[in-house]
């Protein structure tokens, strides 16, 4: 009766190279149409591919960074088919052996941590784009992107769930961008991801049919996407029906999966091994090398911040969630932060505003040392909890320093008894009825008081010390 | 194994040839008595051989990843058949 | 025979070497000599046809600049100042690249091959581009789009093929030196068929970029000309390891004048059996016997040995060259350069009207053939099979080169055949190649000389192979053959006013 999904995700990203596989031209994004090609990709008569070294050590490391095996010695091969977008009409990728293969990554679902196998990372080029200008009967075409490389990693149809694949995209990008191989923007393109996705009974160990999902530009649509396919699916086999396999476009707006108009489903892509150019080798020595050049990767890093700084688990997996974000935090602490409070506000806060204005972290104006600063005077007594927040408001806003924005507006706690006491005299004096309340066993009363004290103070008041001596004042 | 006409249409298509249909009688024909020469092959035990993909023994030639100027678009584009602005122009391109 | 009739030789009638002596010895202007190059074509074009266009302007410009180093004093490089006729498969910024195919009709390339542009730092003068077979595929130079060259010997048969306009233009004496390009003989068959000297380097020796490609594995651009000396000097100018091009060797370029010699003792050649069977002229057997016990004669020994798969030849470049050609040309589409069929109202339309209007038939023949090979569930039975046996092609001449320095073989089972004999049957065209594939598949450099004539008065060519990168040993044992040769050697008979 129970259908289980068996999900797989081909994903594409366009790697952070300064020139473009195989040729020299810049891969800056967003140049006027045509002006970053030369004879080589285009495709003119007579022109040759180099390959870029940059391009090859980037899918080495990230083969690495995904547990998989290196190929002593791998190829390129001409995928060969016509489009407008791809000048040569065939385009440079990999076949039967890529750069990397078999390897996993890691996600957390449920508490428990799921390993996803990696089939293999390889390394092509990018097309061109086709435009279509609103009602005309021909089409434009830009080979700006022409021949950027692009890094294509495969999974084992290992998830089950669509939860599960939004999962292992987020790890997928953290990882590519601890290693700065890729930006990973869908919105730029510079990452793109088909899932694929089939149902069999549970308990059964045969695939179903699989159907491939494109168009999706977001990790939210892909999983938005397959819960839709998979119940689209589920309709059709529990009626009866069969699987068609094909490739099927999401669409965002209709939230639902259709089938892409004729396509040529089988491609006959007549693979055959690249003549111009010559076989990759890959010897021990230069893994080695990259695999020292390998930065701390998140789990590694979650690890460590909670060995490191006692902060809790899931505090860590937060932090180190984005590259970003975990450099900030480490360098609030290497300021002198207290870690579990720099957490808090780090992921609290400071993640709030961000995303409210969609700022970057690269742009966010509160330096690391400045936020310590800040945590540093809470410690201190200095200012109080609630007042920081407005303190940290400002800062986030103008970039001021916390030193200069409590004195610019005097917000020091007042933290002298006898200040404190004489605001509170003169509160008891105008508040004989809570008061009165408080002294017959109302506990509320006191609350009110003490907000009446601060008020009065504007919330300077060190609230532990308003509330000691107001007991006392009061009993 | 000799070439049928259907065969001959599938390989046009794969090649984006429109041919005549004498054309199609004719390649019919050539490549049938073409193929049937190269079936010799297998007269050859290849049990083992490697294959030659490139004569020359090399391998992991590279290029530093540095940015070089790029063609003038007037350049790129003096040569297209049709453009639109900056752009090549193509026919409606039907998926 | 051609006499000379003025009292000094017409310049256009000379080697390189030669020519840079006068020069340098201020005995002929550049600009002379060029004129003389243009006033020959003007001439005997219309007979041979040859070109498909010609640079006189720049040409005339760039002579008048090697004429005012000469009145200075300055020395001049060894090919500096001598014209060149470059096959229109090379691309160059000047004029058109057109690889005689419609196709490409009108392309102005904007940027020139490596092996172009490095002639022109030598000082060389490119003087124009030549006829070919289209997109270098053919052995008779028939199938141009534009126009059939003649092969000056005798104006009713072909020059051969691909390079075949510029094999005439060498032996019609329409430029001193050229540059062909070979994938399964190209540079050797129409040197032979047209009585000069041409060289195919080791696949690697020289770069491809620029070279509008045919087979990639097998393409490889060499030299033509009067002499083996000039074909020294044209390597030592264009050899060498390009950045451009991920298959150019990082092996040095040695000085190949110093491979020149007159003597061959200790050098041992071999000639191998199954180049000597049937289907061979009896005038080219004998011509090329009669080379082989000139080589004796100069110190050679003469080994007979054998190379075994030869007749597997011609069915693995029938499957490598046109599976790896049907990639290469399947950029010509219409949509970013070269001829477009307009009249389509879609792309794919476009793509196949063009393809069907702007390539000739033995392209779409081939490329046909080689998209069938790699085509679904083919793959294996022929472009993977030909690869492997391609390998033992290979390990038959390494056998062969431990006990040989040096093949010698024909070039051609016959002499120029008659314009249109061979045009119905395309499998009796690629059977003409058998004797020349072999080394394109090995990737063997390989050099075609002449060594006599037919009854008809045909130009014979021998061929001479050695190991990888050993053009030193291929020259020096053709120089020596030459310096031996004992036939004397003449010019065609184009002039009308001679007698033949």
């Amino acid at each position: 009766m129970g259908y289980e999904a068996i999900i797989g995700i081909e994903v594409h990203v366009e790697l952070l190279t300064r020139s473009k596989v195989f040729c020299g031209c810049s891969t800056a994004f967003g140049a006027p149409p045509n002006s970053q090609v030369c004879p080589v990709c285009l495709g003119m008569p007579g022109v040759l591919p180099v390959m870029n070294k940059r391009a090859v050590e980037l899918v080495i490391m990230t083969g690495l960074a995904l547990n998989c095996e290196i190929s002593g010695w791998s190829k390129l091969d001409r995928k060969n088919y016509f489009y407008p977008d791809l000048p040569k009409n065939y385009q440079i990728s990999q076949y039967d052996l890529p750069i990397s293969a078999g390897g996993f990554l890691e996600i957390d679902v449920d508490e428990t941590t799921k390993r996803i196998g990696i089939t293999r990372v390889h390394l092509e080029e990018d097309t061109g784009k086709n435009l279509h200008p609103e009602g005309a009967s021909y089409s434009q075409v830009d080979f700006n992107r022409c021949g950027v490389p692009l890094m294509e990693v495969v999974s084992e149809p290992d998830m089950r769930s669509p939860q599960e694949a939004h999962e292992y995209l987020q790890r997928l990008k953290a990882i590519l961008q601890y290693l700065e191989v890729s930006d990973c923007n869908m919105e730029e393109g510079s990452l793109r991801a088909e899932a694929n996705v089939s149902l069999r009974r549970e308990g059964s160990s045969e695939y179903g049919t699989k159907t491939e999902i494109k168009n999706v530009n977001s990790f939210k649509g892909v999983q938005k996407a397959l819960e839709y396919e998979i119940e689209r699916q589920n309709k059709v086999l529990s009626s009866g029906g069969a699987i068609v396999q094909e490739t099927r476009m999401w669409d965002e707006q209709r939230g639902v999966t259709s089938t892409m108009r004729s396509k040529e489903q089988a491609h006959d892509y007549r693979y055959f091994p690249e003549p111009d150019l010559v076989p990759i080798v890959v010897d021990d020595a230069w893994i080695k090398e990259l695999r020292q050049a390998l930065p701390e990767l998140p789990r590694a890093r979650k690890e460590r911040f909670v060995a490191e700084y006692g902060i809790p688990e899931y505090d860590a997996g937060v932090l180190t969630a984005a590259k970003a974000v975990a450099d900030y935090y480490e360098e609030c602490v290497r300021c002198g932060a207290e870690p579990k409070a720099a957490s808090n506000w780090v992921m609290g806060e400071l993640q709030f505003r961000l995303r409210e204005t969609g700022t970057d972290m690269a742009e966010c104006r509160i330096r690391p040392e400045d936020l310590a600063s800040m945590l540093k005077l809470i410690e201190e007594g200095t200012i109080s909890g609630k007042i920081a927040k407005a303190v940290f408001e400002e800062m986030f806003a103008t970039g001021k320093t916390p030193g200069d924005i409590v004195g610019e507006h005097g917000l020091q706690q007042i933290t002298d008894t006898e200040q404190i006491g004489e605001v509170i005299d003169a509160v008891i004096r105008d508040n004989p009825e809570p008061v009165e309340s408080y002294r017959r066993g109302k506990t509320k009363a006191l609350a009110f008081l003490v907000g009446q004290v601060m008020k009065a103070t504007r919330g300077k008041a060190n609230p532990q010390l308003v509330n000691e001596i107001l007991r006392e004042k009061l009993s | 194994m000799p070439v049928s006409r259907e065969d001959v249409e599938y390989v046009a298509n794969l090649a984006r040839i429109q041919l005549t249909e004498e054309e199609k009688d004719t390649l019919t024909s050539q490549l049938s008595s073409i193929l049937h020469h190269i079936e010799k092959l297998n007269e050859l035990d290849i049990e083992g051989v490697e294959p030659t993909f490139h004569v020359l023994d090399v391998t992991n030639v590279f290029r530093e990843d540095e940015v070089r100027p790029s063609l003038p678009s007037e350049e790129t584009l003096k040569n297209a058949p049709a453009r639109d602005g900056d752009f090549f122009k193509v026919p409606k391109i039907i998926e | 025979m051609k006499t000379n009739k003025k009292e000094g030789a017409d310049p256009s009638g000379l080697t390189a070497h030669e020519l840079h002596d006068l020069m340098q010895l201020g005995q002929l202007r550049c600009t002379d000599l060029v004129r003389a190059v243009f006033a020959r074509i003007d001439r005997v074009e219309p007979k041979v046809k040859a070109y498909l266009c010609l640079f006189k302007e720049n040409a005339l410009e760039q002579a008048a600049r090697v004429d005012e180093k000469i009145e200075r004093g300055d020395e001049l490089g060894p090919l500096e100042g001598i014209p060149v006729a470059l096959k229109d498969v090379l691309c160059t910024l000047e004029g058109e690249t057109t690889c005689a195919s419609r196709i490409l009709k009108g392309f102005r390339a904007p940027y020139e091959a490596t092996v172009v542009r490095r002639l022109r730092e030598s000082g060389a003068i490119s003087i124009g581009k030549t006829n070919l077979d289209e997109f270098a595929m053919g052995s008779s130079t028939e199938n141009s789009a534009f126009q059939i060259t003649a092969n000056p010997w005798d104006l009713s048969r072909v020059p051969g093929g691909s390079s075949g306009g510029s094999a005439a233009a060498v032996a019609a004496d329409e430029t001193i030196v050229a540059l062909g390009s070979d994938t399964g003989g190209s540079i050797r068959q129409p040197a032979a068929l047209c009585g000069i000297v041409g060289l195919k380097p080791t696949y690697g020796r020289v770069s491809r970029y620029g070279l509008v490609a045919f087979a990639s594995s097998l393409d490889q651009i060499g030299p033509m000309a009067k002499d083996v000396k000039d074909i020294a000097l044209m390597m030592n100018a264009i050899g060498g390891k390009d950045p451009l091009d991920s298959t150019s060797a990082n092996i040095p370029v040695p000085d190949f004048l110093t491979a020149l010699a007159r003597d061959l003792s200790g050098t041992k050649i071999g000639v191998p059996k199954e180049y000597f069977g049937e289907g061979i002229d009896d005038d080219v057997r004998e011509s090329v016997e009669r080379a082989a016990d000139r080589m004796k004669n100069c110190g050679a020994e003469i080994v007979e040995v054998s190379l075994p798969h030869t007749e597997y030849a011609i069915p693995v470049y029938y499957i490598v060259a046109n599976a790896e050609a049907s990639a290469n040309l399947a950029r010509y589409d219409g949509v970013k350069y070269g001829f477009r069929f307009h009249d389509a109202n879609d792309t794919l339309a476009m793509y196949e009207k063009t393809k069907s209007h702007g390539f000739g038939q033995e392209v779409k023949r081939r490329i046909m053939l080689g998209t069938y090979a790699l085509s679904s569930g083919y793959y294996d039975a022929y472009y993977l099979k030909a690869q492997k046996v391609r390998t033992l092609f290979r390990h038959d001449f390494e056998k062969v080169f431990s006990v040989c320095d040096a093949l010698i073989m024909p070039t051609s089972p016959t002499p120029a055949f008659r314009i249109g004999e061979k045009t119905d049957d395309p499998l009796k065209m690629y059977l003409s190649d058998v004797f020349t594939i072999s080394a394109n598949l090995a990737g063997l450099p390989a050099l075609s000389i002449p060594c006599g004539y037919s009854k008809e008065g045909l130009p014979i060519g021998l061929q001479i192979m050695a190991k990888p990168f050993d053009e030193v040993t291929v020259l020096r044992v053709a120089s020596a053959y030459e310096q031996n040769r004992g036939e004397r050697l003449g010019k065609p008979p184009l002039d009308g006013d001679e007698e033949n």
